[in-house]
């Protein structure tokens, strides 16, 4: 067995074992963990496939962002987790079989020699100077430009829409809106108003003396 | 000798345990939203091995799309998570059958 052969079967024990604990963890937190762990795994598989640039961001994106944007989540919301596993082991049985059938149908699909899957053989060594990540990069910025824009414009509307989403107004807030500040006009806060002099009030002086007396 | 049957048949099997992790935790949305995660990693190793074993960076191209997409998805999913328990003060499904549908 070659060492490449030796690290695929390691990475992809402890990724079926991740993949399998992120959905039978009791705590989402333990859940969220070990899907780290098994987005960690991939990203050293893609290393053993020649995609290092994927292999590198999807580290940093999913590790470094997207997970902790769940792990967040979960520790910000106050749930009860054990009232939300009620009758977890009870859809084992039919999951299972779905499950099963699944895998078993895609082994015989991949397996089958009609389908000539081990045609592909080991591409040729890549030469010493060759870099993935130029590679990607020439050809995002090229051929696959139009795509590359809406998928930022696709992160754009991902922003605007978790933002909006979760903003709250809060009502006690003495915010001031400075179009509604600069479109004002004198006439609206100013008014001008006509009424008749009070009449002068003779005889006011011997009120005044009392707080003195007091004194 | 590795071939293109290894990790193609790996990635059937992490795509069938993300259904059955669909199937088991059926009320807890976190979960769910983290085996749809899963699901996405079992179809981007497809990509990624016919890519190296065809000699095409075009597949890697395609990952880097599906990476796109998947990021925005779960941040507007845990949004609209954060919301939902703001309001209802849970997030099991079997409560969200407000709308009657």
């Amino acid at each position: 067995m070659s060492f490449q052969a030796f690290v695929f079967y390691v990475l992809s024990a402890i990724l079926v074992f991740a993949g399998v604990r992120v959905i039978t963890a009791k705590n989402p937190v333990h859940a969220a963990l070990f899907l780290v762990l098994a987005f960690f795994t991939a990203s050293g598989h893609w290393l053993l496939l020649q995609s290092e640039f994927l292999a590198i961001s999807l580290v940093l994106v999913y590790v470094g962002a997207v997970m902790v944007l769940f792990l967040f989540v979960v520790m910000m919301l106050d749930i009860d987790f054990e009232q939300l596993r009620e009758g977890f082991w009870r859809n084992l049985p039919v999951a299972g079989t779905v499950a099963a059938i699944m895998v078993a149908e895609m082994v015989l699909i991949l397996t089958s020699p009609e389908s000539n899957l081990n045609g592909f053989k080991e591409p040729a060594a890549l030469a010493a100077d060759y870099s993935n990540v130029k590679d990607l990069g020439r050809q995002i910025y090229t051929t696959y430009l139009y795509p590359f824009e809406l998928a930022a414009v696709l992160l754009l509307l991902a922003i605007v829409a978790a933002i909006a989403l979760t903003m709250r107004k809060r009502k006690d807030t003495k915010w001031v809106d400075p179009a509604e500040q600069v479109k004002v006009r004198r006439n609206d806060r100013v008014r001008m108003i006509q009424m008749a002099a009070e009449p002068r009030v003779e005889d006011r002086g011997g009120d005044t003396n009392n707080d003195n007396a007091a004194a | 000798m590795l071939t293109l049957t290894h990790y193609l048949v790996l990635a059937a099997i992490l795509f069938a345990i993300s259904v059955l992790g669909i199937f088991l935790n059926r009320k807890n949305v976190i979960v769910l939203l983290m085996a749809i995660e899963l699901m996405l990693l079992a179809v981007n190793y497809n990509f990624i091995a016919f890519s190296h074993y065809l000699s095409d960076t075009a597949g890697q191209i395609f990952v880097f799309f599906i990476l796109t997409v998947a990021a925005a998805e779960s941040a507007i999913g845990l949004a609209i998570l954060v919301v939902l328990f703001r309001n209802l003060r849970t997030i099991n499904v079997e409560d969200l059958g407000s709308l009657k549908g």
